[in-house]
């Protein structure tokens, strides 16, 4: 009995959420999403950079690119660019023979644009005519994997959706924290002292809340610079306004509870009845409210990146991707899609260890 | 109480002052005025300009005049949409972010609390998950995703709806906007509803009603309900405050000509006077709607006392 | 029945809309409006609505040239300095009042008088004691235009100006009733007040939600326009507008999700107008800076910038490559193309490698770069694909993005920069609206490019009578520009229509000006 009181919310609580399997299910999910994003980017053998000019806006494939269908298209393409008339082309044990011509002789750099090609690789020259206007030059077709597809530059989306989610997992997480951080500091101390402090701190709220946000950050972005980790900081010093008034409500209550007025009466100081008794009964509501706002967090910076103030390119978060995924939803759903299932998971996670660990906390169920 | 409503509301004036000074030196101090345009414009005629706008000025004496005139009622021209003024602008702007703020707020809120009960009766049942799934995805997915689905589906495909305007009003335009605007608030007052009253069917004085034998509706009704109202009065107010004072990214996407888009307009375009009308309008309605909300935290609550 | 409510009212809204007149263009717009007071305005969208209001001394044809509007005829002193010009005399207010000479000279002196504050007040520079009039230094009595009589305008000009007819064209030269200012003040460009002389009269207008124009029955050729009602409707977010668009809720779109080009092609077909503009979009280095201020690395630089990528990958083919600074489309004029400008792309590369070998840049060395460019989805593609290109070359290149008006004040006041982005547009169809971005000390030269051979012969075509002698003369200005790159041009803008197929009388052009006087819709 003894031993059982002591251990008791703590333990209790571990053995109640490795019962959900929901809680558990989800928080595998989170820490697999959280292991492919920080390893993920090193195995996709893509660089979240590297535009593919020939691979623009190309949907999902477990097939290799280049497409065989489109080779005709990209060797004209090739051809092309390298000022000279196509003759022919013809595939052969997987090189591909490419002969053309021009009106004065051929210089052997050409081969170079059949490498820059995304499509190609290993170019060289084959034949040349004795007055060297014709050519017929061959090349090995390199193979690409885009299993996500790639964005409307080119780019990878697996890497970079990878990529992507280290940015929202990093902003959604610290600015979340220091939110709640602040806010639960804040309004369980305003809610307890209660009097003319409490209305003076409610004040301050009311005076931060009613000032605008976008405009607020506007000044943040002049103030960092362009220091992002830093301006969530912010931002998270700044959404702690709706935690400080739900903590405060709370505490209101819980403070004329019975329990709260006998630690009172039998003497435990201020600090210790806050901590000990008040802080701890509001866990419930505390959780919930930061699996809502680490989402919060993370479609703010999306948000925020809309209007051109939040992550700069190259780099990028999912809420990014799926603002420019909303543009395409008709021509590319992938780059809509994609993200958005990454982002929901999480969320979703997110939210289900949230109530997880709520009800296995929750101290009056016992 | 009615000395307490009255307090608040007096200790408004020196909270808006605030307001209104931290704003206006914040905004001064934000690179770029409203004519920096894309084409450069002579600096003789950009003096003429600045000094029609008494731009020119030291920024403490703009911030006099500024003050003057809005002591005076006068919420000064609009330096970007020159042919109004601002509180033309706003007479026309705000009924529209009005309109559709409250009724997606009364949608969120009688839909959500609704949700949250049944979800909780039933707690870790079938329909519990549902409302949480629900629920979860209104909160994740982002506006700017379900504004252009909705136009999609129901304006392109189906043409139940207008994709964008405002059509003085039409149902057929409201639709779009309302429903996204209110999605995310009602997840969240579900979300809020269903955790409090988890928390409150288990109380002491839930089991005792139910041990005394009273029936499952008026225990939610009467008692468990009371209890769970109390977190959504405190999310209720401030997010009112921003739903009615209209968002920006529905208000844009559905071309909804409300006050929303025209802050948004104004901050990037350095509208000082419009973002300043906006701050203020903002600034009002939070602090009402704070009080109101915590009015009716003491009437759910009368443990809550406010002397 | 609840879908059934909903279709009956969305049917009934389409249908009041269309109801009460029988020729509506829905014509969707790129932003609202900041002012319809023609002397206050200066973005396209206001440009377009204010054509249709009003009626300059001269105007536009369908294609955009310049052809006789409020003046049926003029003639030319012959050291180009005196226009006068003979006023038609059926061309009347809205209100039925006669549009006389002293209307100009009242509008004239408005649009320069300090107290107006007009951004485009430049546009009447030309003519003499116009500029000290501005800057406050002389009366308004003191300018270069003469009522002679009622239908007689007399306009003096500070020294000949070969392109002054095609500024006439512009919005901040029309006229405005003098009477109708006395009476209303500022606020004479309410609806119910405004008084114009242009195809349309204004009925409405919603900030943010639509600008709605009437026809106006005493237009001087009121017999020839088609259309009853125009309803300008500002869509900003472009895949909502094209949405829009095939909803059928706007008969067009001046711009469209530049992404989705080839999607949009395939399903709208020859509704998708791109068409070559004359604008030109280009970069700038800050050619005070080192190295910047190395011509040489300046022209490596530009020659690696693979312009065919940006224009048909990041573009979509809705701009052409660009390798001078004015764009094709000028009458008589024939731009000075970069040298390499017919070099294959390797060949650049190749011959900018030796350069930055020289100045030792290279993966192992690199050197730093900044991009600056204001937000917008596809400025940011441009500044990422150039990133991309610069990369295997050894610069290190960083982009910062910041929203329109922090970009455009920080170039104004020559803040630190490496590379930065801005567009130009012509106002008027000549190439000198280009290449004054390049004249020492102008406010929008901002790479602060100076060059004395290239001022002088700036200078000098800006007084020069002889049309042909002038075009050479820009033309070898152009050639030096580009020989320096002052300016790093990109791409040409194109136009970016869409229109449906019950539109008539819409013509491309350069100038993308589509007078609704000439549109007729089915």
């Amino acid at each position: 009995m003894i031993e059982n009181a002591g251990r008791s919310l703590w333990l209790d609580a571990w053995i109640r959420l490795k019962a959900n399997r929901a809680a558990i299910v989800s928080a595998v999910w989170l820490a697999f999403i959280g292991l492919i994003c920080l390893i993920g980017p090193s195995f996709t053998n893509h660089e979240f950079t590297t535009q593919y000019s020939s691979y623009v806006r190309v949907p999902p494939s477990f097939d290799a690119y280049p497409k065989a269908d489109k080779l005709d298209q990209e060797i004209k393409e090739i051809v092309a660019r390298a000022h000279l008339t196509l003759k022919e082309w013809k595939e052969k044990d997987g090189r591909f023979f490419v002969t053309v011509t021009a009106p004065k002789p051929i210089d052997d750099r050409v081969t170079r644009y059949l490498d820059r090609s995304d499509s190609f690789k290993d170019g060289k020259v084959e034949t040349k005519s004795a007055d060297g206007m014709e050519m017929t030059m061959s090349a090995a077709v390199q193979k690409l994997y885009f299993y996500f597809g790639t964005d409307t530059s080119g780019r990878d989306l697996l890497t970079r959706t990878l990529m992507a989610g280290r940015v929202s997992l990093m902003v959604g997480l610290l600015a979340g924290f220091v939110a709640v951080f602040i806010g639960v500091i804040y309004g369980a101390t305003s809610g307890f002292i209660g009097g003319k402090t409490d209305e003076i701190m409610m004040r301050i709220v009311d005076i931060l809340y009613a000032l605008p946000f976008t405009f607020f950050v506007i000044m943040l972005v002049v103030f960092f610079g362009r220091n992002f980790m830093l301006m969530f900081i912010a931002i998270g010093a700044v959404l702690w306004l709706d935690m400080s008034r739900i903590v405060r409500g709370q505490t209101l209550s819980l403070k004329r509870q019975e329990f709260v007025q006998a630690a009172e009466a039998l003497g435990v100081s201020n600090m210790g009845i806050l901590f000990r008794h008040i802080i701890p009964n509001m866990l419930g509501p505390i959780i919930i409210y930061v699996t809502l706002l680490v989402p919060q967090v993370i479609i703010l910076e999306s948000f925020l990146s809309y209007l051109g103030l939040g992550v700069q390119e190259p780099s990028s978060s999912w809420g990014v991707q799926i603002s420019q995924g909303s543009r395409n939803m008709e021509g590319a759903a992938w780059l809509l899609i994609i993200p958005s299932f990454f982002l929901t998971s999480t969320l979703f996670a997110l939210n289900f260890i949230g109530d997880g660990l709520r009800d296995a906390l929750d101290p009056k169920d016992r | 109480m009615l000395r307490y409503v009255l307090k608040r509301l007096l200790v408004a004036i020196p909270t808006l002052f605030v307001i209104i000074t931290i704003s206006f030196f914040l905004m001064h101090i934000a690179p770029g005025g409203p004519f920096n345009m894309e084409k450069g414009i002579p600096p003789e005629i950009k003096a003429n300009i600045e000094r029609v706008f008494h731009l020119d000025e030291p920024v403490l004496s703009q911030y006099l005049r500024y003050l003057n005139n809005l002591i005076h009622g006068d919420l000064g021209p609009s330096y970007v949409i020159l042919n109004f003024s601002v509180a033309e602008l706003f007479a026309k702007s705000l009924p529209v972010s009005l309109w559709i703020g409250s009724l997606a707020m009364l949608f969120s809120l009688v839909a959500g609390c609704a949700m949250g009960v049944v979800a909780a009766l039933r707690h870790n049942g079938l329909i519990d998950y549902i409302v949480v799934t629900l629920a979860t995805a209104g909160s994740t997915i982002p506006t700017f995703v379900t504004a252009p689905l909705i136009q999609l589906v129901f304006g392109l495909t189906f043409h139940w709806i207008w994709i964008g305007g405002w059509h003085e009003g039409a149902l057929a335009a409201l639709i779009g906007p309302v429903i996204t605007l209110a999605l995310p608030q009602l997840a969240t007052v579900a979300r809020l509803m269903r955790g409090a009253m988890i928390e409150a069917l288990h109380t002491n004085h839930i089991r005792t009603a139910k041990a005394m034998g009273l029936s499952d509706y008026s225990i939610v009704i009467r008692h468990a309900m009371r209890g769970a109202l109390l977190p959504i009065a405190s999310y209720a107010g401030p997010a009112a405050a921003g739903l009615l004072t209209g968002s920006i990214i529905v208000e844009s996407i559905f071309q909804i000509p409300g006050i929303g888009r025209s802050f948004i307009d104004g901050a990037l375009n350095r509208d000082y006077t419009m973002v300043m009308g906006t701050v203020i309008i903002i600034a009002v309605f939070t602090i009402v709607f704070n009080l109101v909300s915590d009015i009716l935290y003491a009437v759910i609550d009368p443990r809550v006392r406010y002397d | 029945m609840f879908k059934s409510l909903l279709t009956s009212a969305a049917l009934f809204a389409l249908m009041s809309s269309t109801a009460f007149a029988d020729s509506v263009w829905n014509r969707g717009a790129n932003g609202d409006v900041q002012s319809l007071d023609p002397h206050k305005t200066s973005t396209v969208e206001e440009a377009n609505i204010l054509r249709d209001l009003f009626m300059g001394l001269i105007t536009e044809d369908t294609e955009g040239n310049a052809q006789p509007g409020a003046a049926e005829s003029w003639t030319v002193s012959p050291d180009g300095k005196v226009y006068t010009f003979k006023l038609n005399q059926k061309d009347v207010w809205s209100d039925g009042s006669p549009v006389t000479a002293k209307d100009f000279v009242f509008a004239w002196r408005r649009v320069l008088d300090p107290k107006t504050a007009s951004e485009y007040a430049s546009m009447a520079f030309p003519v003499l004691n116009a500029e000290a009039i501005n800057g406050g230094k002389a009366k308004p009595e003191d300018l270069g235009v003469k009522a002679i009589d009622d239908y007689t305008l007399e306009v003096t000009l500070k020294g000949p100006t070969p392109y002054f007819l095609e500024m006439l064209t512009h919005q901040a030269m029309y006229p405005v009733s003098e009477a109708n200012l006395k009476k209303f003040g500022d606020d004479f460009i309410k609806a119910g007040n405004m008084v114009s002389n242009g195809a349309f009269v204004l009925a409405e207008n919603v900030p943010n939600d639509h600008i709605k124009l009437v026809k106006n029955p005493k237009f001087i050729d009121a017999a020839n326009v088609k259309l009853d009602v125009v309803n300008y409707i500002p869509t900003e977010d472009r895949a909502a507008g094209i949405k829009r668009y095939q909803a059928g809720e706007v008969d067009s779109m001046n711009d469209f999700p530049t992404e989705q080009l080839a999607d949009l092609k395939a399903k709208f077909g020859d509704q998708i107008h791109v068409t070559p503009e004359l604008g030109t979009y280009y970069y700038v280095f800050k050619t005070k800076k080192a190295p910047w201020d190395n011509p040489k690395l300046r022209n490596a630089i530009s020659m690696v910038i693979d312009r065919d990528q940006l224009a048909t990958k990041v573009w979509q083919g809705s701009m052409l490559p660009a390798y001078s600074i004015v764009p094709p489309g000028s009458k008589g004029y024939t731009p000075s193309m970069m040298s390499y400008a017919d070099m294959p792309q390797l060949d650049r590369e190749d011959a900018a490698k030796k350069v930055f070998d020289e100045l030792n840049i290279s993966p192992a060395h690199p050197q730093k770069l900044e991009i600056r460019y204001n937000t917008s989805e596809n400025h940011k593609n441009t500044a990422v694909a150039i990133q991309e290109m610069l990369k295997p070359f050894g610069f290190d290149v960083s982009l910062i993005n910041t929203d329109g008006k922090t970009h455009y004040s920080y170039l104004e006041q020559k803040g630190d920069f490496d590379l930065a982005r801005a567009g130009w547009i012509a106002d008027f169809k000549d190439p000198v609206t280009f290449l004054n971005l390049g004249h020492t000390g102008d406010g929008n030269n901002y790479a602060d490019y100076s060059n004395k051979d290239f001022d002088a012969l700036l200078d000098k075509a800006a007084v020069e009578p002889d049309s042909a002698v002038r075009m050479k003369e820009l033309s070898d200005a152009e050639a030096i520009y580009m020989k320096d790159i002052g300016i790093l041009p990109l791409l040409y803008y194109g136009n970016h229509n869409v229109v449906s197929p019950k539109l008539h009388g819409f013509v491309d052009n350069v100038m993308d000006k589509h007078p609704s006087r000439f549109v007729s819709k089915d």
